[in-house]
């Protein structure tokens, strides 16, 4: 049995039953790590001789017949957006490279209080801002289906860990399609919850009214565990929803005969790729077959979709990375000056990269006093027009289906000198964002040798319902997600 | 021409809540430097602020001390700026819609009351400090800068009154009002000089009727610099106007020490905030219920207690002002007259010596040591002629220096006026007969002769004797 590409339920199995230890559990990926991450490169840090500790305090503790948590001794990676006490959280940035965070993030304090072992922080896009790992100061991540392939982003560190056998599951965060595209990317599962239903507390901000945490993982299975393990109220975070999570995993049957599901027009026809459009039909008739009525459904406002999302996100970008600026911790410029504007301005000139000073600027110019009605208030209304035509198709519908990404892993700088086609990847994932509802991607075969990937959306806190829908599909699909790395 | 002074004030005060605004670190004043901070306070990647319910609680009491209306929803917005005491480098402040808005104070000028609008009062939270080391004492040219985070995230009001003060006496009336209504309502520490209540000042002169050009004043850090800095502008807008000048909108800094206000930047250099609704906190709903709560908590506010105080007591409008300026002091005259002496007497000694003694020991008028029964005993004991009334000042001195009661001073010392007609009748007759010649001068109606006499009798008596009484003696026994 190959440890490594075995599932996290299956793993906290086979240490529950004494099958190995967690110290087992962890030597096996840190061995895969060594073995694969020089091409692979899905850790910006691994904490090695951390996990290595406390998997052998969690076996001790295990066998003194102690209760170490649901999973406990389970590894698992976490995306460098999440402050993690003690150990460097850089958000892939040259401005917080070697930061030591002095606190956890709630979802880190509740992966540690269920027993997991992180294996380390994974490798991502400069502050979550891109779609391919390939903005981020630490280098960038390839695919592990094609290494001259990017694995898309910006938790591209994480969904390629899990493709790649380097972490049985992930947690990544999703502002515009960054868990669900590059898990689409990489063949795996990928999920973003409801906004309101993961805690955002110790995520570092991008977009604060977009941002989620959510699980990356190699099935649907260990998709509701680990969202059961990071949902629920925290009275950090003052936009969460103050009512207890469901159990998710109980939930899943496959019981989707007589469900209705809405192949969003606007998602799934112009700028699809072929071979998407071709698994994203063949996955609608295995829907079909499960009993799933499908039929086109037309949401009009999606078109303004993109422009409203790099408006609104780069807004809220240009405020949340304002704390960075040299005074109190991270980069500071070398630069002698008795000017702190000139500071700032230095600092924050060497500190970030491109991409990320292009959505601040955006983000500046677009809250200016004179351009604030004409952009980013025009935006919010795009944003409530989305949010009403998500709310009529739920009427109809108990799910909505798309694409995941318009189109497979491409190249690397295949679109880096071209912000605009880059930001066409996320065209499919965006509106579930801007509306707060929680959307799942799920890998339904391959495209001359690539992953695609299946986006089900639904109706606010319907996580249980499009989980179970992917459950079904996972069942009848037969997909594996293991690339051909070795 | 006709002038007229046109004022409108914005005032912060940081309320006195246990934890911060949006972080649960405590708010204690003069710590060491930056150890009342967090990750949150400080701005750490990845944190979340959570709103202090206690604060909302105090700005709408705030509020409706200010006859505001209490918005049914109301939102945080962030204002944006870079400072190297802005841990976030921008402020959870409030913009379009604040928690508070549209009321009113009526302050009371020389026996006219002048209704003042309350523009709003909102939430927001303070920055931190910053020292600049270096000769310019500004961030710009400084050697290094110190930043104390101790202060950020300290929730302060802000209050904006609309421009109806007429003058730097009315401002300066206002100001003192208002610092007593925080002060009532228990909700700030009020201390201008520690910068727990802060005051801007918007300052114009209309000519003709016609508005004139708005300049706004800071760094005025109490009542007297708010009153000389607002005399000093008028002065200084008003003889450029007759000048012929023309005034540019602009601040100013009030240099306290030279008595100037000079030009800090201009608007046109001001920056652009980039107000946007704060995405990481939900907006306030306060439930009706919540709030109606909050107005029976409303105490009897300054002005309502000043005109009691007039109308009950029969004070005098000066007394009755200083009285009721302090909660602590208005209260502590009134447990006085709970012992039935009188409360014109009470009030005298109160804001006459006791104030006084105050002042000197730098003692709060709630840790004074001599308490108000002890007030009304000593008042008993001048009205009953038991002490006169300079030897009344010496037993409060002790009384207030040692805790000690009035009458037991008075008794331990044997203080007590000889007030004994037939006593003092015979020490009288004694000094009489002792100085023959002043006898003599006083029967022929020499004023002088009296004033001898009565110092031979305070000697004799070792000043005990009731004055009144003696002089009276005197006065019958010889005429």
């Amino acid at each position: 049995m190959d440890l490594t590409f075995s599932g996290a339920l299956e793993i906290a199995g086979l240490i529950k039953n004494k099958e190995i230890t967690s110290v087992e559990a962890v030597e096996a990926f840190l061995a895969r790590i060594d073995a694969v991450e020089p091409d692979v490169h899905s850790y910006i840090n691994v904490s090695a001789d951390i996990a290595r500790e406390r998997a052998a305090a969690i076996d001790s503790r295990l066998s003194a017949g102690d209760d170490a948590g649901a999973f406990a001794g389970v590894p698992l990676a976490i995306k460098d957006v999440l402050s993690t006490r003690g150990f460097p959280t850089t958000c892939g940035s040259r401005m917080l490279e070697g930061f030591v965070p002095a606190y956890d993030a709630t979802v880190v304090e509740r992966v540690n209080d269920a027993g997991t072992v992180m294996l380390g922080k994974a490798n991502m896009d400069e502050f979550a801002m891109g779609s391919s790992t390939e903005n981020s100061y630490f280098g960038p991540t390839r695919n592990p289906w094609d290494l001259e392939r990017v694995p898309g982003g910006s938790s591209g560190g994480s969904a390629a860990a899990v493709a790649a056998g380097e972490a049985p599951w992930a947690l990544g965060s999703d502002t515009g399609g960054s868990i669900r595209q590059p898990a689409a990317l990489c063949g795996i599962v990928g999920l973003k919850p409801t906004y309101g239903l993961v805690s955002r507390y110790g995520l570092v901000a991008f977009a604060s009214s977009l941002d989620q945490v959510g699980p990356m993982t190699r099935s649907v299975g260990d998709c509701a565990a680990l969202l059961g393990l990071i949902a629920g109220h925290d009275p950090c975070d003052s936009t969460s929803i103050d009512e207890p999570a469901p159990d998710y995993l109980t939930g899943l049957d496959g019981e989707v005969k007589g469900m209705k599901a809405g192949i969003v027009k606007e998602l799934s026809s112009d700028g699809i790729e072929p071979g998407v459009l071709e698994r994203f039909n063949a996955t609608v008739k295995a829907l079909e077959g499960l009993g799933v009525s499908c039929e086109e459904v037309s949401l009009p406002s999606f078109e303004y979709g993109l422009s409203a999302y790099y408006l609104i996100a780069p807004a809220e970008a240009s405020s949340n990375l304002a704390r960075f600026d040299g005074v109190r911790y991270g980069y500071r410029t070398d630069l002698e000056s008795d000017d702190i504007w000139e500071m700032y301005d230095e600092t924050r000139a060497a500190g970030f990269g491109g991409e990320v000073k292009r959505r601040i600027m955006l983000g500046t110019y677009a809250l200016s006093a004179g351009y604030y009605d004409a952009y980013y208030a025009q935006a919010q209304k795009i944003r409530t027009l989305i949010v009403r035509d998500y709310g009529r198709a739920w009427d109809s519908f108990d799910v909505l289906v798309s694409p995941t990404s318009p189109s497979t892993a491409f190249k690397l700088g295949e679109k880096m000198d071209d912000p605009l086609t880059m930001y066409l990847s996320d065209i499919c994932t965006i509106p579930v964002n801007l509306a707060g509802i929680p959307a799942l991607s799920l890998p339904c075969g391959l495209a001359e040798g690539l992953p695609v990937g299946f986006q089900v959306m639904g109706p606010p806190l319907s996580e249980a319902k499009i989980m179970n829908v992917a459950y079904a599909l996972e069942g009848v699909l037969g997909f594996e997600p293991r690339p051909p790395l070795d | 021409m006709e002038f007229e002074t046109i004022i409108g004030l914005e005032i912060h005060a940081e309320l006195n809540t246990a934890s911060k605004m949006f972080c649960g670190c405590p708010t204690a004043f003069g710590g060491a430097p930056n150890t009342s901070t967090c990750p949150i306070c400080l701005g750490h990647p990845g944190v979340l602020p959570v709103a202090n319910r206690e604060a909302v609680a105090d700005t709408i009491l705030l509020g409706l001390a200010l006859n505001c209306k209490i918005t049914p929803r109301s939102i945080f917005h962030r204002k944006n700026y870079f400072y190297p005491d802005m841990p976030k480098n921008f402020q959870i402040s409030q913009y379009d819609i604040p928690l508070t808005a549209d009321g009113w104070l009526e302050v009371e000028m020389e026996g006219n009351n002048r209704r003042v609008g309350i523009t709003r009062v909102h939430l927001e939270e303070d920055t931190g400090k910053s020292v600049h080391i270096g000769e310019s004492g500004r961030i710009h040219g400084a050697d290094f800068s110190l930043e104390d985070f101790n202060r950020a995230g300290i929730p302060l009001a802000e209050i904006v009154t609309e421009p109806d003060l007429r003058s730097p006496e009315e401002a300066r009336a206002f100001m003192q009002l208002l610092r007593a209504t925080l002060e009532y309502l228990q909700i700030s520490d009020c201390k201008m000089e520690e910068g727990s209540l802060r005051c801007d000042a918007n300052i114009s002169i209309a000519v003709d009727g016609a508005m004139g050009t708005k300049v706004e004043i800071k760094n005025m850090n109490s009542f007297r610099s708010l009153f000389r800095a607002l005399s000093y502008e008028d002065e200084r807008q008003r003889f450029a106007i007759k000048q012929g000048e023309t005034l540019v909108q602009e601040t100013r800094h009030w240099d306290d020490a030279a008595g100037v206000t000079h030009p800090l930047r201009s608007k046109e250099e001001a920056f652009d905030y980039r107000y946007f609704p704060e995405p990481d906190l939900v907006p306030i709903e306060p439930d009706p219920a919540w709030v109606e709560e909050l107005r029976g908590r409303l105490p009897e506010l300054p002005m309502e207690r000043l005109r009691r105080f007039r109308e009950q007591y029969g004070l005098s409008d000066e007394i009755a002002v200083m009285l009721t300026s302090e909660k602590a002091l208005a209260d502590y005259f009134e447990r006085a007259v709970e012992t039935g002496q009188d409360p014109v007497e009470l009030a005298k000694w109160i804001a006459g010596d006791l104030v006084a003694l105050l002042k000197d020991a730098v003692v709060p008028i709630q840790s004074c040591p001599l308490e108000p029964r002890g007030l009304g005993e000593l008042v008993a004991l001048v009205a009953q002629k038991v002490i006169s009334g300079k030897m009344a000042k010496e037993v409060l001195k002790e009384a207030f220096d040692t805790g000690k009661g009035p009458k037991e001073i008075v008794e331990a010392k044997g203080l007590s006026q000889i007030a004994d007609a037939g006593e003092l009748d015979a020490v009288v007759d004694e000094v009489i007969a002792a100085n023959p010649e002043a006898a003599e001068d006083m029967r022929g109606g020499k004023e002088q002769a009296l004033k001898f006499l009565m110092g031979q009798v305070m000697k004799k008596t070792r000043g005990q004797a009731n004055p009144e009484m003696a002089s009276d003696l005197i006065k019958k026994k010889l005429t």
